[in-house]
């Protein structure tokens, strides 16, 4: 791909991530936030956090079904990031909106709300993975290690979505679309393996 | 507050619906500007701007008195939040949906049918219902299980003064409400939820007997819009808005506690009483705070209230009982 389309991509994809916080720092300005402020903030940033993380996790199966779209791992880095990032907002709001700052509230949520410690888990799995971003990580770690350490964004990703049915009403069914996205691209992966490894297996036996 | 006390809203602070009408006209354009301005103007949003039949759920105005059942000393949350930021969920689960579908619902012409253990089963006709008894202006806290807040200027009478004239017979020990049901009308409830529908509430007698409970069929001086439960509903405010039925088209007096909607769902979460209570959390979350609606999202939170505020008026009705575990 030529250097300057990439940028160009880019560009546009920093400024597709920035959209929703964009929207909630303009709304918040013009004080048109809705009727519940601080639900549409922790909805809009926890939402963000779970498109972005289907969105990284799109970017592989998308590249293994059609080659010509390799360059779409250049991207990848960016969808987790930015996921971190408004889990990260999500989790402030949550802190100081909902516990308002309460140590307290926090430790009686943590004991007695699996919907909370299945949040804070889904943030604790992406932690690591932000961390270990950068090139020298990668280096650091060895590329084997490093992609081991980074199959925890599936892990997170399912605590996302636990989290989110935990949440709503029982009998309310808003996080099925999400959670099929999700299901689907998770079990692409076994699946789209075990096609390759049958390719490749195929040409082996031609070979001989 | 006490009973009897004087409502001590000065009149001045009460907005009157001309002031109201400018307010929410000129919050609408500076809405549709910084829309237009993000370049982002949604067609739900224009849609309300220039479809009439928007505007006509606003609803008639309704002759009123005025009561010492009020609730005073609090600031009203406005007619545009009251009415689109509801949870109706026979018009789709999402707080905004309501107001942009409950357009759907009949709510003329209507009855109320009364039927179980009553003399004799009756139906009582909407207009007729109205007329019963002068219709008061009741401002009331409402607080939905959900953790947020309101404080709404309600319009109706006292239930009591309704079941009455329903005449129920000794042996009726509770009361249920049926929400009228379509499911070619409301498929949205149908299509969001699992919900087994109709909607169904209910109210021990001496609760649904208590001069609080009120038979609703107004807000802000004007009929109820559809989304928060034209004809006619019930509102409960020291207890957790769910247990407020909407729209309701059967009242059953029964001899034993009736199911509800919600305790259908999930009765570890959602009480026959639910009253509200901030030492008992919802398993989900905590009961202790609640965000105030309309305000900016610092000044938010607020102390929830035990029977969100009404305790001098209530307790008496849970005297003896364990209300952690009659949640």
């Amino acid at each position: 791909m030529k250097r300057s389309i990439l940028i160009l991509l880019k560009t546009a994809t920093w400024v597709a991530c920035l959209w929703p916080l964009g929207k909630l720092a303009w709304e918040a300005a013009a004080n048109t936030l809705g009727p519940d402020p601080t639900a549409t903030i922790t909805f809009t940033t926890g939402a963000t956090t779970l498109n972005l993380l289907t969105i990284g996790l799109a970017l592989t199966p998308a590249r293994k079904l059609i080659p010509r779209l390799g360059w779409l791992v250049k991207f990848r880095r960016l969808a987790g990031l930015f996921a971190f990032f408004y889990a990260t907002l999500h989790l402030t709001a949550y802190v100081a909106l909902y516990a308002g700052f309460s140590a307290g509230a926090m430790a009686a949520d943590l004991a007695r709300r699996r919907f909370i410690v299945m949040g804070l888990a889904g943030w604790l799995l992406l932690l690591p993975l932000a961390a270990t971003s950068t090139r020298w990580a990668i280096r650091t770690l060895g590329g084997k290690r490093w992609n081991q350490l980074h199959r925890l964004v599936y892990a997170a990703a399912v605590c996302g979505v636990i989290h989110y049915w935990w949440q709503v009403k029982p009998g309310v069914l808003t996080p099925l679309t999400i959670t099929v996205l999700l299901g689907l691209l998770l079990a692409a992966r076994p699946v789209l393996g075990w096609a390759e490894h049958r390719k490749m297996r195929m040409r082996g036996a031609a070979a001989d | 507050m006490l009973i009897g006390k004087p409502p001590d809203i000065p009149s001045s602070e009460i907005t009157s619906r001309a002031a109201y009408f400018r307010y929410l006209s000129r919050r609408r354009f500076l809405k549709s500007a910084a829309a237009a301005g993000a370049g982002a103007l949604g067609a739900g949003r224009l849609a309300e701007i220039f479809d009439p039949a928007t505007r006509a759920l606003a609803g008639t105005k309704l002759e009123t008195v005025k009561s010492p059942l009020t609730t005073t000393g609090e600031t009203l949350t406005s007619y545009d939040d009251i009415t689109h930021y509801n949870n109706f969920y026979e018009f789709g689960v999402d707080k905004s949906e309501p107001a942009k579908n409950a357009g759907a619902l009949p709510a003329r012409p209507w009855s109320v049918q009364v039927e179980g253990h009553v003399k004799r089963p009756k139906t009582f006709d909407i207009d007729a219902l109205m007329k019963l008894r002068p219709l008061e202006d009741r401002v009331y806290r409402h607080r939905c299980v959900e953790a947020w807040s309101m404080v709404i200027p309600w319009v109706g009478y006292s239930l009591a003064e309704f079941i009455k004239e329903c005449e129920p017979l000794s042996s009726a020990k509770y009361v249920q409400f049926l929400s009228y049901w379509d499911r070619r009308v409301e498929h949205w409830g149908a299509e969001q939820t699992s919900i087994s529908w109709p909607y169904s509430e209910g109210l021990r007698m001496d609760e649904a007997m208590h001069p609080l409970a009120l038979l609703t069929f107004g807000l802000y001086g004007e009929t109820l819009p559809n989304q928060d439960g034209a004809p006619v509903r019930i509102v409960v405010p020291w207890k957790y808005g769910f247990k407020s039925a909407k729209s309701i088209v059967t009242v059953r007096f029964v001899d034993r506690q009736p199911h509800t909607t919600w305790n259908d769902q999930a009765s570890n979460e959602y009480g026959f009483y639910s009253n509200v209570n901030p030492h008992v959390d919802h398993p989900r979350w905590s009961q202790k705070v609640e965000r105030r609606i309309g305000l900016p999202f610092w000044e938010q939170r607020k102390q929830t209230l035990m029977f969100n505020g009404y305790t001098d008026q209530v307790a008496y009705l849970y005297q003896g009982m364990d209300l952690r575990k009659n949640f």
